[in-house]
């Protein structure tokens, strides 16, 4: 049984950029402990020779000439920016 | 002059004798959508200025022109992108966010002449079971306000079942057409991954989403397949195969064919009302020459595990866009990038959607990727050898839809783990990839009941015509939720 505690939460939550409060890091770490345990069923499958299914279709890479096409329109894929400046999307600082 | 009771090609009729126009018809609808929307909460947009311009284009088109859902009107989910209509996926992430093209579907469904009238509620980003999760709004059940539509497209399931529009489109991640439309008594089909293009869809978790049309009726189910289906260079997933006519494979017979009834379907967990439903059910197909056996499905308890497993780690990859620089909602609280990320992130998802977001995190991390996320991914693999294996025998697999009816709105939201058992009977479908549809098959306290007819991959033909067959024989699909009394038609 997995054990998370709410250090291991705040962890993952920071490797998927969200913040959240102890008080939230608690309740994440009990509700991802039940529902992490629930999952352990899968242990009593032997898979050691199953391949794994990604995708139920048979894939094939698609490939294309290598030549440049246009992209989106600028003006309109600003429409959507709530900030943006000569033509360039603004950010907080990135370097302090 | 009632619309919401009527097919496609009786509204079809409406038209070609000049009864009605097709500006007529989009009004009429949102008539029905103002008196009734407001009670069921189905809709989170309506663009009835760009539809009623739209209608009134299309009625200037010869009648020979028209194909069969020409001029009809349609809702859809919210998570579809459709230009100049705002799409949020019910998340306030993507507050004011106006998509400067369609998505694939939007674009045929506007080549066949239907009339888009708005988009419609679902659980945040299509992860839930009850529309509960929704930032903006619950939808609630027409059959009984109190009681939740089912999710995640419980929006474009309840909107067909209080007779707003005839027809819809949800989505399929885990169930997510088929259990709201079991819940709201409408026909839902999930078609075979990769028979409709996924481009343009907000995507949850790729590998198993797939877009699919909600009805009141099997044929006008089968006749907006036809309208979306088919391959798309767009979407690197999409199935380059043949597209029959749908609609023409409903011959009504069914002599010899072959049912497969998985015993795991059946097992504690599974409500009376359910069960009896579907051997009911059986009883019917058997009348008109199909043959059924009881079979197992070995891997069936293990698809939630898996399911939970495979999309919340595609999910915690597909959220990772959402960051507000380019699109949607962002935080005023940032001193630097990092954080502007971080709370820009978490003000903008819903507690579910954190939650799966940091539970495929965890499954994909060095340490857990082998033990969970890959894990899972063999685990699949049993279960499509479980529906290989049957479907060598068998022509469809036949169960109920969902464990039981509707369940009450608050019920069961503070339990994930209760919430995420209702998808129980879907999930291993998306897992395989093989389409299935519910429709209506008897009532619990007055609340719908749905069965599931499960096909082999890209038969949806054989699907459609067992489904159409025990249409014809019942009437579960004739009868109205109380909402409509009184209501405008």
């Amino acid at each position: 049984m997995a054990k998370i505690t709410k250090e291991e939460v705040i962890e993952v939550a920071h490797l998927a950029r969200l913040a959240i409060t102890d008080e939230e890091a608690v309740h994440f770490a009990e509700q991802l402990e039940a529902i992490t345990n629930a999952m352990e069923l899968l242990n009593e499958l032997d898979t050691e020779n199953v391949e794994p299914t990604t995708h139920v279709l048979e894939m094939v890479n698609v490939l294309r000439e290598d030549k440049s096409i246009p992209g989106l329109d600028r003006e309109l894929v600003l429409k959507n920016v709530k900030e943006h400046e000569a033509g360039q999307i603004k950010v907080p600082t990135i370097l302090d | 002059m009632a619309l919401a009771d009527k097919t496609a090609a009786e509204l079809q009729e409406l038209i070609h004798t000049k009864e009605m126009t097709i500006s007529e018809m989009a009004e009429q609808a949102f008539n029905r959508i103002e008196e009734l929307d407001s009670k069921v909460d189905a809709f989170l947009a309506l663009d009835k200025e760009g539809a009623m311009e739209q209608a009134a284009q299309l009625d200037n088109t010869p009648l020979d022109e028209r194909g069969p859902l020409f001029g009809l009107p349609i809702g859809v989910k919210d998570n579809i992108v459709t230009e100049g209509i705002e799409t949020t996926a019910s998340s306030r992430i993507l507050t004011g966010f106006n998509p400067i093209y369609n998505a694939t579907v939007v674009e045929k469904l506007k080549k066949d002449g239907m009339v888009i009238v708005g988009k419609l509620n679902m659980d945040e980003f299509a992860m839930g079971s009850s529309n509960e999760n929704s930032y903006y709004k619950n939808t609630k059940n027409p059959w009984n306000l109190e009681t939740v539509p089912g999710g995640s497209s419980g929006g474009s399931a309840a909107a067909v079942a209080a007779g707003e529009v005839p027809f819809t489109l949800g989505s399929d991640t885990g169930g997510s057409i088929r259990q709201p439309a079991a819940f709201c008594g409408v026909v839902g089909m999930k078609p075979t991954y990769g028979r409709v293009s996924r481009f343009g869809l907000i995507a949850y978790a790729s590998s198993l989403d797939q877009i699919g049309p909600i009805t009141r009726t099997v044929k006008d189910n089968a006749l907006l397949l036809n309208t979306i289906a088919g391959y798309d260079d767009k979407d690197s997933t999409s199935a380059n195969v043949e597209v029959p006519d749908f609609a023409a494979a409903l011959t009504g017979d069914i002599k010899g064919m072959r049912i497969g009834v998985p015993k795991e379907y059946f097992a504690e967990g599974v409500g009376e009302a359910a069960k009896q439903a579907v051997r009911d059910a059986l009883k019917v197909l058997e009348e008109k020459g199909a043959t059924w056996e009881e079979i197992s499905l070995p891997h069936s308890k293990y698809a939630l595990s898996t399911y939970y497993l495979i999309a919340s780690s595609e999910a915690s990859s597909n959220l990772s866009r959402f960051d507000g620089i380019r699109y949607g909602y962002r935080t005023e609280k940032a001193g630097n990038l990092l954080e502007f990320y971080m709370n820009t992130r978490s003000e903008g998802f819903g507690d579910e959607v954190k939650r799966r977001i940091m539970l495929g995190t965890y499954a994909l991390s060095s340490g857990y990727y082998d033990a969970y996320y890959k894990k899972a991914q063999k685990v699949r693999t049993l279960i499509k050898q479980d529906f290989d294996k049957a479907f060598e025998e068998y022509d469809v697999i036949i169960g109920p839809t969902t464990p039981t009816p509707a369940f009450k709105i608050g019920e069961k939201i503070d339990d994930p783990l209760t919430m995420y058992a209702n998808d129980i009977l879907t999930i291993p479908v998306n897992l395989a990839g093989v389409p299935a549809i519910s429709v209506p098959c008897g009532f619990d306290n007055g609340l719908p009941l749905g069965l599931q007819i499960i096909g082999k991959y890209f038969d949806e033909e054989t699907v459609y015509r067992v489904a159409d067959v025990f249409e014809q024989a019942t009437d579960f699909h004739k009868k109205t939720p109380q909402v409509w009394e009184g209501a405008a038609k």
